[in-house]
């Protein structure tokens, strides 16, 4: 039998907005509203969209010592990402690396001056926490975090309509990391997303969640949006997916992450190395790695989807990638993926040919995002 | 006006069908974003898979709802598949075919039987 799903705070409120719900990460989550997967995309880019993002994982890493920096320190034992240099009230993506220089997940990594913040993924969230408690457990205390929602208002509405309740938010800057007073509740607010739009996201206390969700959604500027445009949103904005774009089998230099890896976790750097597989992405940081994350725009219409088989020509035998994430980009409007190609290919410009129910049709690799990024630097 | 149990409407039309999926299946896939259709003048066999759709969440594809020949297929989808979704029932037809059996649209379910199908 399978077991009982989840809920969010934000279930009840959902299911009454008319949201499919189906399984995902364990949680029973809603997929799309009445509105539907493609306007739901599109109210997003144009004014603001909602998401329950409940079902990630929030979790505190607060230092026995009392001094943030040996937070900082510790985690930088499981990601090769520069956290001691993370200044109070900013975030930062990264990622925990295994030893063979795999990702076991991304996160966020925010700085809330005596603690650290992290917000992983659904899917992963029992293993990361696990991990920390292992590796982290006698410098830091460690809580997952149970009684709190989380959700995402985003697009270039955004900010006005979060700062009808929060007039503060106005200031923050791309991933500041605060505490606001929101009637008597603290909320845990970022100036990030997922979505490649500029928007919050918000973590507030379970019993909290639906007010705020419902001052937010009775504004005009703002629509409930589902997984499902969550999901055309952030492969417009040329965001990975966890288990589907990267996997404990790509290393952060074959998915084109290089750019979270800071100068000071490099070789040469202050403090060189010292994560989990830092020879294999160390050594790859400066002599490459053999395939590498690119995106495609399809020559047709016809998408490109997951699991897609990538060759060199119309007619050669070996294949020199795959399709790790496909669809349609509604504000493109035309087909868009992305995938890993053997090095050779992975140039701007190269074109190849997946197969697709037995035909052979072309596709150019582009840079990404397939849509420019709107945040507020 | 006969539906199939995979959600396909057929209209018979002097001695041809026009055949359609349903609105309760335009509904279900969302909206759509590619249609690809058979070649005018394909023999096809009831099952065959003849047009492929994709919408925004996955691909699926329609079968002939009989044997026969397709004599005509509508290309305004292939530009605008999203017609599907605005008038499954009408404009968004996919193709018209010639019956090899026009007796067997008898044994195909009428209208009360498609809506207790999907009720």
């Amino acid at each position: 039998m399978m077991p009982e799903l989840l809920q969010t705070a934000l279930g009840d409120l959902n299911r009454e907005l008319g949201a499919k719900m189906v399984p995902f990460a364990g949680y029973e989550m809603p997929v799309q509203y009445p509105l539907g997967v493609m306007k739901e995309h599109l109210a997003c880019r144009a004014a603001a969209g909602l998401f329950d993002v409940s079902h990630m994982g929030q979790v505190i890493v607060r230092p026995k010592s009392g001094n943030v920096a040996d937070a900082a320190l510790a985690l930088e034992t499981l990601v090769p990402v520069d956290v001691l240099g993370l200044d109070a009230w900013r975030q930062r993506y990264g990622f925990f690396t295994n030893d063979s220089g795999g990702l076991m997940d991304d996160l966020m990594i925010a700085n809330h001056g005596e603690y650290l913040f992290l917000v992983v993924n659904a899917a992963c969230k029992d293993a990361d926490f696990a991990h920390l408690q292992k590796h982290l457990g006698d410098t830091c205390d460690l809580e997952m975090i149970r009684g709190r929602a989380l959700v995402a208002v985003q697009g270039p509405k955004a900010e006005t309509a979060v700062a009808r309740l929060m007039p503060e938010v106005v200031a923050m800057r791309f991933m500041d990391s605060n505490v606001h007073d929101w009637n008597g509740l603290p909320l845990y607010v970022s100036r990030s997303g997922y979505t490649g739009e500029d928007g919050y996201e918000i973590s507030v206390p379970d019993d909290a969640a639906v007010d705020l969700a419902r001052a937010l959604l009775a504004m005009d500027e703002v629509a409930p949006i589902g997984l499902g445009a969550r999901d055309s949103l952030r492969l417009e904005a040329g965001l990975c997916l966890y288990g589907h774009d990267i996997d404990t089998a790509t290393s952060p230099v074959e998915a084109a992450l290089n750019w979270a890896i800071q100068k000071t976790r490099r070789t040469g750097g202050a403090r060189a190395g010292g994560f989990p597989g830092a020879e294999r992405i160390l050594g790859e940081l400066s002599g490459g790695a053999l395939r590498r994350r690119v995106g495609l725009r399809p020559g047709g219409r016809a998408p490109m989807r997951e699991g897609t088989v990538l060759f060199a020509s119309a007619d050669s035998d070996a294949p020199v990638g795959a399709i790790t994430s496909g669809g349609f980009g509604p504000t493109i409007e035309g087909p868009m993926s992305m995938g890993y190609v053997d090095i050779d290919f992975a140039g701007n410009g190269t074109v190849i040919h997946a197969e697709l129910r037995g035909k052979r049709l072309p596709a150019t690799v582009v840079p990404m995002p397939f849509t420019p990024a709107n945040f507020k630097r | 006006m006969k539906y199939t149990e995979d959600h396909e409407w057929l209209k018979p039309e002097g001695d041809l069908v026009i055949v359609g999926i349903t609105e309760h299946a335009a509904t279900q896939l969302g909206d759509l974003v590619f249609v690809e259709l058979p070649e005018a003048g394909t023999t096809v066999a009831k099952d065959d898979e003849i047009v492929v759709i994709e919408s925004v969440k996955a691909a699926s594809d329609i079968m002939a709802p009989l044997d026969g020949e397709i004599v005509e297929v509508n290309e305004a989808l292939v530009d605008n598949p999203t017609l599907v979704n605005e008038d499954a029932m009408g404009a968004a037809w996919f193709f018209k075919m010639k019956l090899s059996n026009p007796s067997e649209l008898d044994g195909l379910l009428d209208a009360d039987a498609y809506k207790a199908l999907i009720e």
